[in-house]
């Protein structure tokens, strides 16, 4: 099963490779890791998405509860939850068809070009990252110039929050 | 008081209450060492090697119950002592390491004896930190000891750069007695209503089983097992680390479990219906397959570690808790509620256990002109009226020592389970002399071990450490050959130990005294000498069976009721089998 934790963790040196050095050094999945600072400079913000069974996750959630770093950890998907992923894609987009077809697509998928020359249009996506494949898919494959995902992210809906 | 770095690390360490450091010197610790030369009240103790250093702080740390601390050099320094600190990790022992780092502003230019030691450690260490800012070098100490000696206990490596230490530079210095880290929080008390539940659970067992570990001695809480066992009257086996907490003298103790635990513990551990584990981890070498554990049992856990529960096998009532707080829980439940053991079915229970236990699963034959390896430890148990600290290395020496040396008293058993670290012993030994100098501490070793921290003989003599080596010389890798007897159809690869140094004339080379035996005649007198010689260094050098094997035996993917047993058992079991007697 795959799962969003969410933790809350000592904005220090060396607290993201203990993060996932636990990961590699135990053999854990890995999807995505974001992490950036908090309201409050002293607390870093992360968001890792892995899969496992009911047993690795649980270990998972015990191993980084027990990292000196980690302030707070919720594992998100046993609540409602919002997940949201961000993306840049450059494709080639030369002559009239084809930057129509891009500015086509790119309305649908409610995508915003960002960055415009003669010869490439640079896309800006946000949503689930199962909308993000769809709009990779959608797009000819040899038009694809580049892509840079940002990994999950992920929030509680309503007054459930994960904060100190 | 205005104390530079090095003076700040050398107070500290007055201020907690250490008396003891062991650590080896260089350019990044130069500042330290300095200091220390300039005082007395903490003693330091130059050992060989950084590995002897952090094994002698561990053993230290095992048999006193209290961190200890080594000091270090930066690179090759810290690389030395890795073993050590991953030793300890794997035991979960309170060790705080100093390591010298090369000056803040060359870090990462690959400086001389740089090498990133937070990174090195990380994998093994409980936590660890480099100190960026001399004024928060104390209160980063003290982060230290409180987190390697709370919760479950653990190595915590500080990372010192030199200019941190500089003698010129002096801040104002005051004792941080106490710390707050709000992402760390160690205390965790037992619900109430789980160990409601336990005990429910634990008096209505017919076939009940206690199975305890390490967690109990770090916790200190020998006397509440203790109570707790006999108020009970359930059998209990500890594990290789839990020896001690439980007497093992006592007739409710059936041995260690695992590996190659008794016949009894293990068979025990296959047909109970409820199992009582306290501060025990389920490690491989005692579950073997993990899908034939114990398979008739309901499994109460309590250890202090949330990640140690459910990790390998499934509990059935969780308790996180430390092992003293819930083990006195319990009792209070169990002296108030009006619910009685069922004593037939106990009785039952331990009828069959017996009927185990007479296969005498340790037997082993003894033979003419021969030293058995076995009757070396137990030799060494009467002659030291079982009272001693015993050490070991690793190896069939190590199974031999926990098998043949029943444990009375918790701490006098220290060996490395968890990691296995050949060339714990010796240094091991030093540092539990060093803690109890006026106590018997021997060190129950094998040729190949040994030879792994023979280097700390030297210390031993410098410090008047005089521990007795008990080396149970079969010229072989003695553990890995009878794998490649058993798995490998005797093919011997690469554990005959050729060559080997004449131990005598070594020990005597060190200053020490050496002793060889190699007839069964001669052990007796010899082991005593060795141990009335108390202000010498005694290198006992016993010539052993070339090929005698451990026994009884779990193989992999083997369940607890199928262990491989001695030739001298398999027969009994025959004979008792033709006369329709075995169970
Ligand atoms: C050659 C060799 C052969 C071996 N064969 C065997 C064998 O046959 N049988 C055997 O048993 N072992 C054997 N071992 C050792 C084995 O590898 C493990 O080290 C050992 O079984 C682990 O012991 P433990 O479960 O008591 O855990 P430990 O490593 O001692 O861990 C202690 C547990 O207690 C918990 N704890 C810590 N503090 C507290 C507290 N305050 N309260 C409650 N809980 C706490 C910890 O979280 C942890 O889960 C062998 C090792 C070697 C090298
Ligand atoms: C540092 C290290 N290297 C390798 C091993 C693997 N190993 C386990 S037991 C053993 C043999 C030990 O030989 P010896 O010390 O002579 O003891 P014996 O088994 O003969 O009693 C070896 C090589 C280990 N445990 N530690
Ligand atoms: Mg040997």
């Amino acid at each position: 099963m795959r799962h969003i934790i969410s933790l809350l963790v000592e904005n220090e040196a060396g607290a993201l490779s203990r993060i996932s050095g636990l990961f590699s050094a135990r053999g854990y999945n890995i999807e995505s890791l974001t992490v950036a600072t908090t309201e409050d400079q002293t607390l870093s913000r992360m968001t890792i998405i892995t899969t496992g069974s009911d047993r690795i996750i649980e270990q998972i959630t015990k191993q980084l509860n027990k990292l000196v770093d980690v302030v707070k950890l919720q594992d998100i998907t046993e609540g409602n939850f919002i997940e949201r992923e961000m993306m840049f894609v450059k494709v080639k987009a030369e002559g009239d068809t084809q930057r129509g077809e891009v500015k086509r697509l790119s309305d649908i998928f409610r995508a915003r070009i960002i960055d415009v020359t003669d010869t490439t249009f640079c896309i800006e996506l946000t949503g689930s990252g199962s909308k993000l494949d769809a709009y990779i898919k959608s797009m000819h494959e040899n038009n694809i110039v580049e892509v840079v995902r940002s990994g999950s992210m992920g929030i509680l809906r309503g007054e459930k929050a994960l904060t100190l | 008081m205005e104390l530079s770095g090095s003076e700040i690390i050398i107070q500290f360490l007055k201020d907690e209450g250490v008396k003891h450091i062991f650590g080896y010197p260089g350019g990044a610790v130069l500042h330290i060492y300095d200091a220390l030369q300039k005082q007395t009240d903490v003693e330091h103790i130059l050992v060989r090697h950084e590995q002897g250093a952090s094994h002698a702080a561990d053993g230290y740390a095992r048999a006193t119950g209290k961190p200890c601390v080594c000091l270090v050099t930066s690179g090759p320094g810290a690389t030395n002592a890795i073993t050590g600190i991953a030793t300890a990790y794997m035991d979960s022992i309170p060790l705080v390491v100093i390591t010298g780092q090369v000056p803040s502003h060359v870090i990462g230019q690959d400086a001389f004896q740089e090498v990133d030691a937070v990174g090195i450690s990380r994998p093994c260490v409980k936590h660890n930190f480099l100190v960026k800012d001399l004024s928060k070098l104390a209160e980063t100490l003290k982060k230290a000891f409180y987190v390697a000696t709370t919760g479950r206990p653990g190595p915590v490596v500080v990372d010192i750069p030199k200019d941190i230490t500089a003698p010129h530079i002096k801040i104002p210095y005051e004792y941080p007695a106490k710390v707050e880290m709000r992402s760390y929080n160690p205390n965790f008390k037992g619900h109430p209503r789980q160990i409601k539940r336990a005990v429910e659970l634990m008096l209505g067992a017919k076939r009940p089983m206690v199975y305890t570990g390490g967690g109990v001695i770090m916790d200190d809480a020998s006397q509440e097992l203790r109570d707790f066992v006999h108020k009970l009257g359930f059998p209990i086996t500890q594990t290789l680390m839990g020896l001690g907490a439980f007497p093992g003298t006592d007739p409710q103790f059936i041995g260690m479990l695992g590996m190659h635990g008794t016949y009894e513990a293990n068979m025990a551990m296959h047909e109970c219906d409820v199992l009582i584990c306290i501060g025990a981890r389920f490690d491989d070498r005692i579950t073997g397959v993990t899908s034939k554990f114990c398979p008739y049992a309901q499994i109460i856990h309590v250890d202090i570690d949330p990640a140690s529960i459910s990790k390998t096998i499934n509990a059935d009532i969780p308790i996180v808790g430390g092992a003293k707080q819930v083990l006195t829980e319990m009792l209070k439940q169990l002296e108030k509620t009006e619910v009685q053991v069922d004593q037939a079915a106990l009785e039952s229970w331990w009828n069959t256990i017996k009927s185990w236990q007479s296969q005498d699963s340790f037997a082993y034959a003894k033979k003419d002109g021969v030293i058995q390896p076995q009757e070396a430890v137990e030799e060494l148990y009467k002659v030291t009226k079982g009272d001693a600290y015993i050490t070991s290395d690793v190896g069939q020496h190590q199974m031999y020592a926990a098998q043949f040396y029943p444990f009375d008293e918790p701490r006098r058993w220290i060996n490395s389970g968890g990691l296995g670290t050949m060339g714990f012993g010796l240094p091991a030994a030093m540092g539990i002399k060093l803690a109890f100098p006026d106590k018997d501490v021997a060190c129950v070793t094998g040729e190949g071990s040994i030879q792994m921290c023979i280097q700390e003989l030297s210390t031993c003599l410098q410090y008047g450490l005089h521990v007795k080596i008990i080396n149970l010389n079969n010229r072989y890798l003695g553990m890995v050959r009878q794998w490649q007897e058993f798995f490998y159809e005797k093919r011997y690869s690469h554990v005959y130990m050729d060559s080997l140094p004449d131990f005598v004339k070594l020990a005597e080379a060190y200053g020490h005294v050496g002793i060889r035996v190699d007839d069964p005649n001669d052990l007796h007198d010899a082991m005593v000498e060795a141990f009335k010689l108390k202000d010498r260094t005694v290198f006992l050098d016993i010539i052993t069976d070339q090929e005698a094997n451990v026994y009884p035996m779990i193989s992999a993917g083997k369940a607890h009721n199928e262990m491989d047993i001695s030739p001298l058992q398999q027969a009994k079991q025959a004979l008792l089998k033709s006369k329709g007697e075995l169970v």
